[in-house]
This record gives C-alpha cells, sequence and structure tokens, in this order.
C-alpha cells in the first residue's frame, strides 16, 4: 500500500500521529510529514484507521 | 492561473428578484426557498442577486469541491461577511488564512490532548444549570442551551477564571449580537434598524462587562499559576510605555470572535439533535440505550465523551445534515474561473449552501427525513459524500472546532438523557428556525418539558 495525503485538506489535526505514530508525524508546518511511505503490513490496521479517523479525509491509500 | 475554456458560458440567473435590492429581501424571507429554487431551475450553478451583487450558487459534490479546494487567492473569505465587522470590531478579521488557522489549532485550547479536560469542564456545567431545574418543569431552548454554550465556550477556550465571573447578563448581549446579523449588512452594515441599534448597544454593554472584569483583577491579588487564563496573559502584555497592549474594547472583540463560531452552531444543534429525537422515539431509545450501558460502569463524562457513541452520534450528524446551522457558505472570486462549463468572474460573489446540499436526494436518499442510521456502515453518508455532507463546510476552512463540537454534544447529552425523561412541549411541527438573520437561531416558542428520572445518577465531570 501506498499513502497520499492532500495537503488542500490537511489541517493538522492529528489525528493521524495518535492512530499511526510509526507512521504520521505532524511537522513543525503543522502539516502531517509521512515517515513511511509504504508501511508494512504490520501497519496496516492502524493506518486504516488513520483514513477512517482523519477528521478532513485528508488521506488516502493507494494499494500496489 | 485558470484557464477559461473559450467555449463556457455565463451560469443563468434565478427568477425573481425583480427589486432594487435583487433577491436580497427574499433571501432576508425565505433563503432555503431562494437556494432550493436556484438548484431547481439553474442546476449546479446558478445566480442570485444580492442587493446588486451577482452571487454564483454552488451545489452538488463537483461544484462543491472546488469551492473548498480553492485557495484565498482564487476565492477569498475575507470580504464575504460584512455583517461581521461591527460585531467583532474593526480590525479583527472573520477568518483566519489556512497556515494561521493551523497554527491556532496547534497553539490554542482546540487540540485534541485538552479534549478530555475540556469533556469535564462541559459536564460540570451542564451539572450546574440543571441543579437549578427541581423534578420537573419546562425550559426554552434557545435560551437554554445559547446560556450553557456561553459558559462551556469561555470556560474552554478563555478559561474557568473569566467563566466564573459571568452570568446570564453576557449570554443576552451575545443574542442581541447574533441577532445583529441582518443581511441588510450586505446595503450597509450601519444601517439605522432596530436590530443593528441593539447589537451596537450590546457590545458597548459586552465591553463594559469585561472592562469592569479586568479592573477588577488590576486591583486584586494575581491568579495563582494554575488558575491563570487567556484573560490574565493579555492583560500581562503591556507597551514599551508601560501601558496595556490591549484595550478592554480589543480584548472583547477577540473574545466575541473566539467564542462565535462555536456558540449559536453548538447551541442550535443541541436544540435540534434534542427536538428530532423526541419527533423520533424509535431513534431516542436506542440512543438512551446506549448511553445507559456506557454509564452502567460508573464512568465519568471526562472519559466516555471521548469514546465512541454512535448512536448518539449519528442523530447530531443527522441534526446538523437536516438544519445545518450555517446556511450559506461566501466567498469573493478575485479571478475569473470556470466550474462545469460555466464561467464565474472576478468580483462576483460565489456561494455554497449546506441546507441544500444536505439534501440531495440522489446522495441522501430519504432527504428530508430523520435517519441517523445513514451514518452506520455500510451506508456512512457522511464519509462516501465529503462534497456535499457539508454541515461544517469542507476542505481549507472545514470548521476547526468539529471534533471539540461533536465532544461538546456528547458530553451535554450523556448529562441530560442519562438524568432526565424529556417531551414536547408544543406541536412536533411547530419547532421551526428563524432564518430572518444571516445567523440562523431557533425561532420561539421552542420549549420542552423534563422530568428527573427516578434512577437519575450524576454521571456528571466533577471529579
Amino acid at each position: 500500500m501506498r499513502i497520499v495525503i492532500d495537503d488542500d485538506l490537511c489541517q493538522g489535526h492529528g489525528v493521524c500521529e495518535s492512530e499511526a505514530p510509526e507512521v504520521f508525524e505532524l511537522g513543525k508546518g503543522h502539516l502531517v510529514t509521512v515517515l513511511d511511505q509504504s508501511p508494512g503490513d504490520s501497519q496496516r490496521s492502524a493506518v486504516e484507521a488513520a483514513v477512517r479517523f482523519c477528521p478532513t479525509h485528508a488521506i488516502r491509500l493507494e494499494e500496489d | 492561473m485558470t484557464t477559461i475554456d473559450s467555449s463556457a458560458r455565463l451560469p443563468s440567473r434565478v427568477s425573481g428578484g425583480d427589486h432594487a435590492t435583487g433577491h436580497l429581501e427574499e433571501l432576508r424571507a425565505d433563503p432555503i426557498g431562494l437556494m432550493e429554487r436556484v438548484r431547481t431551475e439553474c442546476g449546479d450553478v446558478g445566480i442570485f442577486d444580492l442587493a446588486g451583487r451577482d452571487v454564483v450558487l454552488l451545489s452538488g459534490a463537483d461544484a462543491n469541491e472546488l469551492f473548498f479546494r480553492a485557495p484565498e487567492e482564487v476565492l477569498d473569505q475575507a470580504e464575504a461577511y460584512p455583517f461581521m465587522t461591527p460585531i467583532f470590531g474593526e480590525g479583527v478579521v472573520f477568518d483566519a488564512p489556512p497556515e494561521r488557522r493551523r497554527e491556532m489549532l496547534h497553539n490554542q485550547a482546540l487540540r485534541d490532548k485538552f479534549m478530555r479536560g475540556h469533556a469535564a469542564t462541559i459536564a460540570t456545567e451542564v451539572e450546574t444549570m440543571v441543579a437549578a431545574w427541581g423534578d420537573a418543569g419546562e425550559i426554552d431552548l434557545l435560551d437554554w442551551f445559547a446560556e450553557l454554550t456561553i459558559y462551556t465556550s469561555s470556560a474552554c477556550l478563555i478559561g474557568p477564571r473569566f467563566r466564573s465571573q459571568l452570568d446570564g447578563r453576557f449570554a443576552e448581549l451575545y443574542h442581541d449580537l447574533e441577532q445583529g446579523t441582518d443581511a441588510i449588512a450586505y446595503v450597509d452594515a450601519y444601517a439605522d434598524i432596530e436590530s443593528f441599534r441593539r447589537r451596537d448597544a450590546a457590545r458597548v454593554g459586552l465591553v463594559g462587562l469585561v472592562q469592569t472584569i479586568m479592573e477588577g483583577r488590576a486591583q486584586g491579588p494575581a491568579a495563582v499559576e494554575d488558575d491563570r487564563d487567556l484573560l490574565d496573559v493579555l492583560m500581562s502584555i503591556k507597551n514599551p510605555d508601560g501601558t496595556d497592549r490591549f484595550s478592554p474594547d480589543e480584548v472583547t472583540g477577540m473574545f466575541i470572535s473566539m467564542m462565535f463560531a462555536g456558540h449559536h452552531t453548538t447551541s442550535g444543534t443541541a436544540a435540534w439533535t434534542l427536538i428530532e429525537l423526541l419527533r423520533n422515539p424509535t431513534e431516542l431509545a436506542l440512543v438512551e440505550s446506549e448511553l445507559g450501558e456506557l454509564y452502567a460502569g460508573g464512568d465519568e463524562v471526562s472519559y466516555q465523551a471521548l469514546r465512541e457513541m454512535p448512536h448518539l452520534e449519528s442523530a447530531i450528524k443527522e441534526a446538523l445534515r437536516l438544519h445545518p446551522p450555517l446556511i450559506l457558505l461566501l466567498r469573493v472570486a478575485k479571478e475569473d474561473l470556470e466550474v462545469e462549463g460555466f464561467t464565474i468572474q472576478a468580483g462576483q460573489m460565489v456561494g455554497a449552501s449546506p441546507a441544500v446540499s444536505n439534501r440531495i436526494t440522489e446522495d441522501f436518499p430519504e432527504p428530508d427525513a430523520f435517519r441517523p442510521s445513514r451514518y452506520l456502515a455500510p451506508r456512512e453518508e457522511d464519509r462516501t459524500n465529503p462534497w456535499t455532507w457539508i454541515p461544517f463546510g469542507a476542505g481549507r476552512h472545514r470548521c476547526v472546532g468539529a471534533a471539540f463540537a461533536m465532544m461538546q454534544l456528547k458530553a451535554i447529552f450523556s448529562v441530560l438523557l442519562c438524568d432526565y425523561e424529556f417531551s414536547l412541549a408544543q406541536p412536533a411541527d411547530t419547532y421551526r428556525n428563524d432564518h430572518s438573520k444571516m445567523v440562523v437561531q431557533l425561532a420561539q416558542p421552542c420549549t420542552v418539558r423534563y422530568r428527573r428520572r427516578a434512577d437519575a445518577r450524576r454521571v456528571g465531570g466533577s471529579s
């Protein structure tokens, strides 16, 4: 899977960071940084939760 | 920057509006009827005339997506709401650019990590207000929730110390401010009309209340560290010559603007959620049993209000869809752009309407019915329609307080529905919104009865 962030939509709530701290980090500019663009399957449920609970629907998952 | 296809056409104009002020009078009398007619007659893109200025009204997912994605340089929000300037005061902007909003979100009280403390604060405020209720009685939903949300928003956003120095007078004056949002402001924001005179008197009154609090603090002992609130912080900022950096007028303007977005919106949504649940007893029973199970273990509201409550959340979302607190979102086009083959010209206003888009039949089957189950899996109609389920707006300007609002409403109903039974005190179809002002409020009377449950227990947040 590959993670795509829509910068138009991200407001930096940080919910993704709470759900999957190994994959998402809230950077200095308060926009999210993806630490691992293509995380392994061990992160799948955490990343899916981040996608699901993002308040602005700014995260998309693309399957390889 | 935006390329206009040479085949692009001008949007068509909606019928009516044959007055010097175009559709202004209709907008003041029946705004939703006007905006629905734009969609019926013109489709996703149509024009109405707001006192000599075109408003290109967009609806539907494609047009809304363009509206919500557009950057400030293309669709500007700052000039779109002239009725807010006399309320906030000159120099306090209605909205900040997205970068600044992100900073505000992170530096201020809306951060995720403060939510649990806010939930406890809100539960305590509800407990304090219902303490005066007795076993049974009647409340006016507009007055009651408006006062409650003055206390919750001041306590959470400014601080408990400031909140403890407020009483019902602040809520009454604040209500007069909100009523001072007549669309006549698009002609003249300082026109000599009753609601604007009351608005201006209310702002003077609020400055007076804040000034009294500031003088009391200046003369009294300093707050202990844990008790310091935003007002203490603002009062501690000095000019180089030692005088106060912020006058009572400026402080009041800041507080009014901080509280504005979360006040009438949350207050109205709380009222409509209760009204719709009382109109739909099957849904109310689902919510009550959900709360009963959640609180059976004796947990505090501060803990539970942050957890998932699918039935209550769905009921709130459905109240928001049917009765969005903001019915018309506006921008000003700073350059020509194209949407669905139509040209929007620089200088035109551009609008999106939650009241219209939230009821598009193709996206929301049975659009006029209260159906909270539409948010449960597998339908999830809020998630599958991100550009038409828009009670909080969408995209760059999406309400940054949405998570706070949802938590607040869950905390409020945790206390109210666990300890009290409610019933409608007037015919079910007589609860209506008053659309005569840009800030939508419930039309009075809007009363309900309450009766304390025999098995009521304080689930509240005072820990």
